[in-house]
């Protein structure tokens, strides 16, 4: 155990037990503990059992989710022979929401000479994480971060280039050296599409059969197996089941809790939570990512929240009149003595570039003193009185036109402006940007070894929808990396070392696991379309995302949570009795579809709470006002929260149980994270 | 902002469907199109009625799931404005606007439900070639073929087709060439592209014919609705490659 390096955690407060239970701990046990970190991998993959080539056309494997993470694997499994069942719930394998990813892709690759390595890459993710990360996982993906963007351009991914035909790198928050390749800001989509082209490959070979429009709505498991899925056709409403010798999730992130994120509509926790509540650990739910740079909230019918590019950090300049009074001026009029570049101001050595948690929590602090800008919109405070407050700074590109010319701020960010022209109706060129951070990540997620499996097995997880890589925080262009790096690299090497013990026995549709998971899962529909209510579905969704927002979004306390918890039971007592779904089962229901979803976002709310509250220390993008600096920084307690949460489902009705996987790290110092 | 909807319904693929009268209030100009479809089935819920059925999901003008014809026009931008239906804003109609709503209209898109259609046969088309032909750890280091700028660029240009299907929608023909041209163009700019070059414009070409979709008589709607922007020169891209093939033994 490490010596205290910060003040002790506030006392237990007696409350908490009300809420969990604690387990006993638990390891990972597949990563070699015995050898030096580089060559833990090395030494993973020589002692995974391999599966024959003939022996895998006998083998099926069912993987949910086209993503970077999902897409990537089931084209690899393909290539390699076995089985594959893709299901998505898009109308398309290409939707999938890696798509809209902007700024890029790590990769240590050093082609810029300015020093990095491997090393680099582990160091700055684990500590953007802060130091709350498995250290063997992280250094994996910065070692094979490199053949990613190998594989990327082989398929005929268009990344930027120079003149010379080489390829181009830019900077992204929490670094100092440009390793991110890009594609324009739409390099989620380009990588996506290379997923994409890879799978139809493998669809046209007969390798994978694909099934759009398919939500998977339970797990099958046999004997402690994870062994199929349940869906519901989204077309015609049909309740199917699909066996395999192994289930992978590659089912994304579960932003939408909040309602308003920069996630697609669709995005949604069911899959990943039908597996919790069948046995598979939940891993730090309550590490969400706020990301700093989005287009501030117009008003109440808003549906979802958009993203401008981290990568506009390396050359906008972000602040806020240093007078409250300036507020409402045109920004242009304001002189520049009369401009605070806070972050610049604070940070000087990283300036607009601190990690994404730091960025937007300055800009909340920014806009709570009273000197945020843009129109002032209604809150109601803890206390329950209403205040209006302006929710935005601005990032400002006046000084980067001077320098470079419009035109090559254009070639570089363009369509970032356009969408931001096509939303708020301000020409950015003209007038700053106006930003607010906004839900965008989720780091948490189904907990996993180093194989990836999680506590079911046979059953994988990977990209958003795994807990592994990103500790507390995610550090910009890391999403690609990771979920590419699982699909492509990681699990369809590690997958091996669990099939090398099947096929297990074939299951009909009459086994009663099977008969169980479709039954259930046709109850809980017809019982959503039973209760016919007074209340819509996105109203209920609306609520409890104000809920999450409020007490379990930024800034978190003791007492905020407590009320959260007690709030969300509250809320999901009234959906099960009062939620109106329209229509019937057996056709296009988009009602329903969502429905299903919110039920399950009321459950994982409630987990995100408890692990909020048990977690009395600021880490990361989780800032507990009890624990900060003078200064208002995160205040970490690693004598008593050096662990990653991992919570295992007690029961309906009954208290999760908590599991702690202490942290161990060998090759890296742990440090209190600064960059100033 | 008040408004007349006139919305396409129809109950399913075999169902006949017929436009639909609504009037809505309240709208704001500040409302995406989707959030004010969105505000029209919290109401029509409210009534106890089918909310509208239309496919969307990233709603940042990316994905390609959203598309609907408005007023006549796939994803219904104003004169000399690019953007998918979820990108178009309310402060591009006047209050009191009527506004007709309708799904994808073309043979090879058949309607699933309401708004919504099935783009199955765009999937197809790519599983025809629309690919390079390169498994998982085969790669040889990323700078060992440089891909001159000017190429690369084009490459890019066309890689931005989100497949949403405007071009189809908005072609008197209902011809995808300006898709799968797009594709084409795409790997035929980039080194990696070349070995399978002249046997990918045959068989997407083919598989483009076997879906349905019709022939291309050059008329531009489809380039003139598509939210990214892909140039009708793509499609003299596409029948270029298309006529060299012709010239090379097995398509090679």
């Amino acid at each position: 155990m490490t010596a205290p390096t910060t003040t002790p955690a506030a006392a237990v407060p007696a409350t908490a037990n009300q809420y969990w239970i604690d387990g006993a701990d638990i390891a990972d046990t597949k990563a070699p503990a015995d050898v030096p970190i580089d060559k833990v991998w090395q030494s993973r993959q020589f002692q995974a059992k391999l599966v024959n080539p003939a022996n895998r056309r006998k083998l099926s494997i069912i993987v949910v989710g086209t993503g970077l993470a999902g897409g990537a694997a089931a084209a690899t499994l393909g290539e390699a022979g076995y089985n594959v069942l893709n299901f998505c719930y898009q109308d398309s394998p290409r939707r999938a929401h890696s798509i809209a990813a902007q700024g890029g892709i790590n990769a240590a690759k050093n082609y810029r000479n300015d020093n990095d390595s491997t090393y680099r890459l582990f160091y700055d993710t684990v500590k953007g994480g802060d130091y709350r990360a498995r250290e063997t996982n992280v250094y994996r993906l910065a070692e094979v971060s490199a053949n990613i963007i190998d594989q990327c351009v082989a398929q005929g991914v268009p990344f930027a280039r120079e003149y010379g035909g080489l390829l181009d790198t830019r900077s992204f928050g929490g670094v100092q050296v440009q390793r991110t390749f890009y594609a324009r800001g739409q390099t989620g989509q380009q990588l996506l599409i290379g997923v994409y082209q890879q799978l139809e490959r493998q669809i046209a070979a007969g390798t994978v059969k694909m099934y759009a429009r398919h939500e998977m709505v339970e797990l099958i498991v046999v004997d402690g197996r994870a062994r199929g899925i349940v869906t519901r056709n989204m077309v015609n409403g049909k309740v199917e089941t699909w066996t395999a010798d192994a289930v992978v999730l590659a089912t994304g992130g579960y932003g939408n809790v909040f309602f308003l994120s920069t996630n697609a509509m669709g995005c949604n926790v069911t899959a990943s939570w039908r597996a919790h509540r069948k046995g598979a650990y939940f891993g730090n739910p309550c590490y969400t990512q706020i990301h700093p740079t989005c287009i501030p909230v117009h008003g109440e019918t808003q549906s979802k929240l958009t993203l401008m590019s981290e990568s506009l950090r390396n050359d906008g300049r972000i602040w806020v009149p240093k007078k409250a009074e300036d507020c409402a001026k045109d920004p242009r009029q304001l002189a520049e003595e009369d401009r605070d570049y806070y972050l610049e101001r604070i940070y000087p050595s990283f300036g607009n570039l601190v990690p994404r948690d730091i960025a937007s929590r300055q800009a909340k602090n920014m806009c709570d003193e009273g000197r945020g800008v843009g129109p002032a919109v209604k809150e109601i405070d803890e206390n329950g009185n209403e205040r209006q407050v302006r929710r935005g700074v601005y990032l400002d590109f006046s000084d980067a036109i001077n320098r470079l010319g419009q035109k090559a701020v254009e070639a570089k960010y363009g369509n970032l402006f356009d969408m931001y022209q096509q939303i708020t109706g301000e020409n950015p060129y003209e007038v700053p940007m106006r930003i607010y951070p906004a839900v965008h990540y989720t780091m948490g997620g189904l907990w996993v070894d180093y194989d990836l499996q999680s506590s079911i097995t046979g059953l994988y997880v990977t990209g958003e929808a795994n807990f592994s890589d990103h500790g507390a925080n995610r550090l910009g262009a890391s999403a690609l990396m990771q979920g590419l790096a699982d699909g492509y690299f990681v699990l369809p090497n590690t997958i091996n070392d669990y099939l090398a013990g099947a096929p297990f026995d074939k299951l009909g549709e009459d086994h009663p696991a099977v008969v169980e998971a479709r039954e259930s899962a046709q109850a809980r529909i017809d019982k959503l379309l039973s209760i016919q209510g007074t209340r819509s579905v996105d109203s209920f969704h609306k609520e409890l995302g104000h809920i999450m927002w409020e007490y379990c979004g930024m800034e978190r306390t003791e007492e905020g949570l407590t009320k959260a918890i007690g709030l969300i039971r509250a809320l999901k007592e009234e959906y099960w009795s009062n939620v109106r779904v329209t229509g019937v089962n057996e056709d296009f229901n988009q009602a329903l579809e969502r429905a299903g979803r919110v039920a399950d976002f009321f459950e994982l709310g409630e987990l995100m709470c408890i692990d909020a509250l048990h977690r009395r220390e600021s880490c990361g993008g989780h800032f507990r006002a009890e624990s900060q600096t003078e200064e208002g920084e995160a205040m970490r307690h690693d004598d008593e929260f050096l662990y990653v949460g991992a919570w295992e489902w007690g029961g309906e009705g009954s208290k999760p149980v908590l599991h702690r996987e202490p942290l161990n790290y060998k090759a890296i110092e742990l440090k209190q994270r600064s960059y100033k | 902002m008040k408004l007349k909807l006139r919305i396409w319904r129809q109950a399913g693929p075999e169902a006949a469907g017929r436009m639909v009268e609504y009037d809505l209030d309240g709208v704001s100009e500040d409302m995406s199109f989707l959030e004010m479809l969105d505000l029209l089935n919290e109401n029509l819920t409210n009534r106890n009625e089918e909310p509208v059925a239309f496919d969307h999901d990233c709603r940042e003008g990316i994905c390609g799931m959203c598309g609907v014809v408005i007023n006549g026009v796939a994803h219904g931008a104003p004169e000399g404005v690019r953007t998918t239906t979820c990108q178009l804003h309310m402060r591009s109609f006047a209050d009191g606007a009527t506004i007709d709503i309708e799904p994808w209209r073309a043979g090879a898109f058949p309607v699933l439900k309401d708004l919504a259609v099935d783009r199955g046969a765009f999937d197809r088309i790519i599983q025809a070639g629309g690919f390079i032909s390169s498994n998982t750890g085969s790669a040889p280091d990323a700078h060992s073929t440089p891909a001159p700028k000017r190429e690369a660029d084009l490459a890019f240009d066309n890689a931005t087709c989100i497949g949403c299907g405007a071009c189809v929608a908005a072609c008197p023909n209902s011809s995808a060439m300006l898709f799968t041209a797009a594709k084409i163009t795409h790997l035929a700019m980039l080194p990696q592209g070349q070995p399978e070059r002249y046997a990918r414009v045959k068989s997407m070409v083919a598989a483009h014919d076997e879906e349905g979709f019709g022939n291309c008589t050059n008329i531009g709607e489809c380039a003139a609705v598509c939210p990214k922007g892909i140039p009708l020169e793509s499609i003299s891209q596409l029948n270029r490659d298309l006529i060299g093939s012709l010239f090379k033994a097995d398509g090679k």
